[in-house]
């Protein structure tokens, strides 16, 4: 197992890890308490037309990713503040638009697609050296964004009529949070993939939630949850040879159920306790 | 002598999809009132204080706070306490930090942070409620008295000259409501206080003044409301009504017009 750490391509893999868990932790966090989980979703799945359009136009497939989320973020905002469509609907559109986008990029693209499916799926394992520059660099962006913002943001997500009278600029900070879940979502696609992104983004969330007072302490936890399931999860990976994508979701989906149950079984002591008395 | 009007409400209509929601109300609320609004559910009463905060677009008339129409400015004079129920307080959140998002109406632009003033300010607010031993506590932790308080002192964070509140005591039980109505009486001494509930019952002695709502705004220019002004906004008689210099006054019982 300690042999692995020799590896530098296992090195960059448990860096990538740690640093997208931050992002996971703090963005998670926000769209856990916000109830952005559909949105989030949606924009991660139409990352795929991104993908698809990258291959198309032979440039790297994560860079189209990142523009094209990024213009999907904007059009959902402008649509959500102007068409008073229903968000789920717009979000499935996307969601499956995206999609739809990409596969049809894909068929144009001539030639064979290599490693369309760890996008779909993930491989930390095949993080290339290039792109965790780019990781830490959008880590680094979104902490100091989040740590700027942090008490409009807080206000926003806890009551957002009340944030309205206050005359927050409740507009231009929706738009702000929709692009940082489009980039956290170009950032977490290189770890579990596409698919698997809303999980990691909400499965620390949810399992810091109960033990947390307040959206700093849970964007903490949810960070120091997602280390361990993100190193936990590559070194499995490594010693059993099975995807590391589905087997960090999976640890996670594991530990959330535990969790769940845990404050089941103490809230039953206690009501038993009431009871009793 | 009478005191200026701090919210004038004039003619104003409010229709959402063909429906009348408020019908060309007409109503001013002075400096130091205690001022209550009753009226059933679906009455319009959210809707019209809604309307007053700017959340809501008039169709006819205006609203002019502290004499003009609502700007960032004034609206900032004013707190708000919405009803509990709306609220998602499982949010992880201490009291302490909900009550400092009441200062966000003070600050201006992208980035507001919270200075050494704003934590001072937020801890007087939870003083004057009696609740400073709540402001470390996460708020799902609160019981629905508790709730009410803090989110009075969120309003009150923001040292406002008139206190907006929703159904306040909707969702506490009749000890706690008694304690809240001390509370309120209290605060309308340093501050204009404007409520709106659907249960006449609790429109307590410490009220000023009353207006009925049902769609049209009936309006009393002194404490007194009389059987009408009931009949016309329940659509019929009710028994009890406390409010004024007697502590309960009993009107006409339901039936006796049947």
């Amino acid at each position: 197992m300690i042999e692995a750490l020799g590896f530098e391509f296992f090195r960059s893999a448990l860096l990538a890890g740690l640093m997208a868990s931050v992002i996971c932790g703090i963005i998670g966090s926000y769209v856990y308490v916000k109830h952005m989980i559909s949105v989030a979703g949606g924009i991660s799945h139409a990352a795929f037309g991104g993908i698809g359009l990258g291959y198309l136009l032979g440039i790297d497939p994560l860079a189209g990713a990142f523009w094209f989320t990024l213009g999907i973020a904007t059009l959902i905002w402008g649509l959500l503040e102007r068409a008073k469509e229903h968000i789920d609907t717009l979000i499935g559109a996307f969601w499956a638009g995206g999609m739809a986008f990409g596969i049809l990029c894909l068929s144009l693209t001539p030639g064979y697609t290599p490693d369309l499916f760890s996008y779909l799926f993930g491989n930390i394992l095949l993080v290339a050296p290039e792109h965790l520059m780019m990781i830490a660099l959008l880590a680094v962006g979104i902490v100091l964004l989040f740590c700027i913002f942090y008490p409009v943001l807080q206000a926003l997500a806890f009551d957002p009529e009340y944030a309205a009278i206050s005359n927050l600029p409740t507009r231009g900070l929706h738009l702000l949070v929709l692009i940082l879940i489009a980039i956290s979502v170009v950032v977490l696609i290189q770890v579990v993939g596409i698919i698997l992104v809303i999980a990691l983004l909400t499965l620390p969330a949810a399992i810091a939630r109960p033990l947390s007072r307040s959206l700093k302490g849970m964007m903490v936890r949810a960070t120091i949850i997602s280390m361990i399931l993100t190193t936990s999860g590559i070194f499995l990976s490594w010693i059993f040879d099975i995807p590391s994508g589905s087997t960090i979701i999976l640890l996670g989906v594991a530990v959330y159920l535990m969790v769940l149950g845990g404050t089941g079984i103490v809230q039953g002591f206690k009501k038993d306790r009431q009871n009793t008395e | 002598m009478i005191q200026e009007p701090v919210i004038e409400v004039a003619d104003l209509s409010v229709i959402r999809n063909q429906q009348v929601v408020l019908d060309s109300i007409t109503f001013q609320v002075r400096k130091g009132d205690f001022f209550a609004i009753i009226g059933p559910n679906g009455a319009g009463k959210t809707t019209l204080i809604r309307a007053i905060l700017g959340l809501v677009p008039c169709d006819t008339g205006e609203v002019l706070l502290f004499g003009s129409p609502a700007r960032p400015d004034t609206r900032a004079r004013i707190g708000y306490v919405p009803q509990t129920h709306v609220f998602d307080f499982s949010f992880p959140i201490t009291v302490h930090e909900m009550v400092l998002t009441g200062r966000m109406g003070r600050k201006n632009g992208f980035i507001r942070r919270y200075t050494h003033e704003d934590h001072t300010a937020a801890n007087y607010a939870l003083s004057r409620i009696s609740a400073e031993s709540l402001g470390g506590r996460p708020v799902r932790e609160l019981s629905g008295g508790e709730r009410q308080r803090a989110l009075i002192a969120r309003a009150l964070a923001g040292n406002p000259d008139i206190l907006i509140l929703d159904e306040p005591t909707v969702y506490v039980d009749t000890p706690t409501e008694e304690h809240f109505y001390e509370l309120l009486s209290s605060l309308s001494k340093e501050i204009t206080i404007v409520m709106i509930t659907h249960d006449i019952g609790v429109v307590s002695r410490h009220v000023n003044r009353v207006a009925c709502l049902n769609r049209r705004l009936y309006m009393h220019e002194s404490d007194q409301v009389t059987p009408e002004m009931i009949s016309r906004t329940y659509g019929c008689p009710v028994d009890i009504i406390t409010h004024g210099d007697v502590p309960h006054r009993v009107l006409e019982r339901h039936g006796d017009h049947s």
